[in-house]
């Protein structure tokens, strides 16, 4: 039976611990972060459970200010895509710029990736574990 | 594949609504079959087009209770659920039905209550739409993803953020300029400039007049072979192409500011009618906010990416421009029940290929379009209409 080689909660897990797990495809060596069941490059299964360096530069940034139900006392909450240097991007939120005083000369900015735990509503199925970004 | 067109149309006004969801579908789905010079009975099978109505009335499984509701239960009724673009991929899934030969008499119908949903549960709900594992976490809101989009579509075509705003701003100035021509608009009042850039912050670069409202409303299509479309209508709309595409969560869309979903769904729809982007004489593109005007207006191919920002400047985008962009108003001013969404941009393109759009007709438009955006890109659907 086909099964996760990396799953959700082994992800969160690692990452509660500043670990950022990814997938390497051994056939065309791109990265695959989040896990997904095959490499999202190529679609193929022969992939490895790999440590990224947790290193990656700012694509680009908002501050969510009108938040959504339950996170009102989040806001205003800093956001930004950040592209590994491994190649793949993920969502987070920066957590060393007061919002206020982001301006569009964060993004290209170096980051490195750790940590916050974002308790999850009535809607979730479990607690949220996102990657938080300390800007260099 | 047989020729299929839309033969009858119905909404209902936009905005805020006592009526639940089963009274807007109904009476909108009646105006479409009545207009389509047809009974109930001739309905076929139903494409039922809602998103949040779990959230909003606690009811789910509506598509045998829309066919009861209009006297035909036993017809199939499949109800749809695409995030905004719910409405586009129901009809486009009609159209299919149809155009095989399966169906010659199909009826599409959407509603939706968001507006009486309220702001926090409808900004959760529709955040949803995003990837709930992996992204949902970090507080994204939909705003939140134009906010991103805008300020990397500043970056990369190194627009100054400045003209950016202005845009953006003319933007939201012709949409409620559009919207007042629109008795079925949510807001029918123009705004300013001043008014546009002196709002709130949403999600930044993003103010209040930037984003589309919340919306209550309902809207429906008759749907029929070309056949059957002949003997109901002299003035049946053909589906001439229609596209559909897909994406993963925004972490894994290399092409930002780019949606490449909707250069997949556009490029099979014009392939499909034969067409290219300068022969669309009118468009429904979906304006969910400013900046998503801009990047749709790129995506079609009416412009090169990172010029839609300078067009909308150039007023290529008005009501007398060379591609007239949301006649009626668009998701921000006719509003955006997003259920009701994507079927009401067809009400409104078969409307102007009719020459009956009043005060909002594009004059001499045979060609026109329609875009609707579910999501951050995870599907993305387009429906070419002509005479
Ligand atoms: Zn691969």
């Amino acid at each position: 039976m086909a099964e996760y080689k990396l799953t959700a909660d082994r992800y969160f897990e690692a990452l509660k611990e500043d670990k950022l797990l990814g997938l390497k495809c051994n056939d065309c060596g791109k990265y695959t972060v989040p896990p997904k069941i095959v490499c999202q490059e190529c679609s193929g299964s022969n992939i490895e459970v790999v440590e990224m360096k947790g290193e990656g530069v700012i694509k680009t940034y908002t501050v969510v200010r009108v938040p959504q139900e339950g996170q009102e006392s989040q806001a205003p909450i800093p956001i930004a895509l950040v592209t590994l240097d491994e190649g793949p991007c993920i969502m987070g939120r920066i957590s060393n710029i007061a919002p206020d005083e982001l301006s569009l000369d964060v993004i290209g900015r170096r980051v490195e990736v750790g940590h916050m735990v974002i308790p999850g509503d009535k809607y979730a199925h479990r607690d949220g574990v996102i990657p938080a970004f300390t800007v260099q | 594949m047989r020729k299929v067109a839309v033969v009858g149309v119905g909404m209902t006004k936009f905005g805020k609504h006592e009526k639940t969801n089963m009274e807007m579908i109904a009476e909108a789905s009646m105006d479409a079959i009545n207009s389509s010079n047809i009974t109930p009975k001739d309905i076929q099978a139903l494409f039922v087009s809602n998103c949040l109505a779990g959230f909003e009335e606690g009811q789910l499984n509506m598509g045998g209770f829309v066919a009861s509701e209009l006297g035909i239960a036993g017809v199939p009724a499949t109800r749809f659920e695409g995030a905004c673009a719910t409405g586009s991929m129901a009809t486009r899934d009609a159209y299919n039905w149809v155009a095989s030969g399966f169906y010659d008499i199909v009826l599409v119908a959407g509603t939706e209550r968001a507006l009486s949903m309220g702001t926090p549960l409808a900004t959760r709900t529709f955040a949803m739409a995003s990837d709930a594992l992996y992204e949902g976490f970090c507080g994204l809101t939909f705003p939140g993803v134009f906010g991103l989009i805008a300020n990397l579509y500043s970056k990369t075509y190194d627009v100054p953020m400045e003209t950016l705003k202005e845009s953006m701003a003319t933007i939201a100035v012709k949409a409620h300029k559009n919207g007042a021509n629109n008795p079925k608009a949510h807001f029918q009042k123009p705004i300013t400039m001043e008014k546009a850039l002196g709002a709130p912050m949403i999600a930044d670069p993003l103010q209040l007049f930037d984003c589309c409202p919340f919306s209550d409303g309902g809207a429906a299509l008759v749907l029929a072979s070309e056949e059957v479309a002949r003997k109901l209508s002299d003035t049946p709309v053909y589906i001439a192409g229609v596209g559909q595409s897909s994406a993963g969560n925004l972490g894994t869309q290399t092409y930002l500011p780019r949606l490449r979903s909707r250069e997949l769904a556009a490029e099979q729809s014009y392939k499909m009618a034969g067409l290219e982007p300068k022969d669309i004489d009118v468009v429904e593109l979906h304006d969910c906010f400013t900046i998503a005007e801009i990047v749709a207006s790129e995506g079609l191919g009416f412009f090169e990416h990172g010029k839609g920002c300078q067009a909308a400047l150039d007023g290529v985008t008005q009501m007398d421009g060379k591609i007239p962009i949301n006649p009626s108003g668009g998701l921000k001013a006719k509003g955006h029940p997003i259920g009701a969404t994507g079927a009401a941009q067809v009400v409104e393109i078969v409307e102007q290929l009719r020459g009956e759009a009043d005060k909002r007709q594009v004059s001499g438009a045979e060609i026109g379009m329609t875009d609707t955006l579910g999501g951050d890109g995870g599907t993305l659907c387009n429906i070419i209409l002509r005479r």
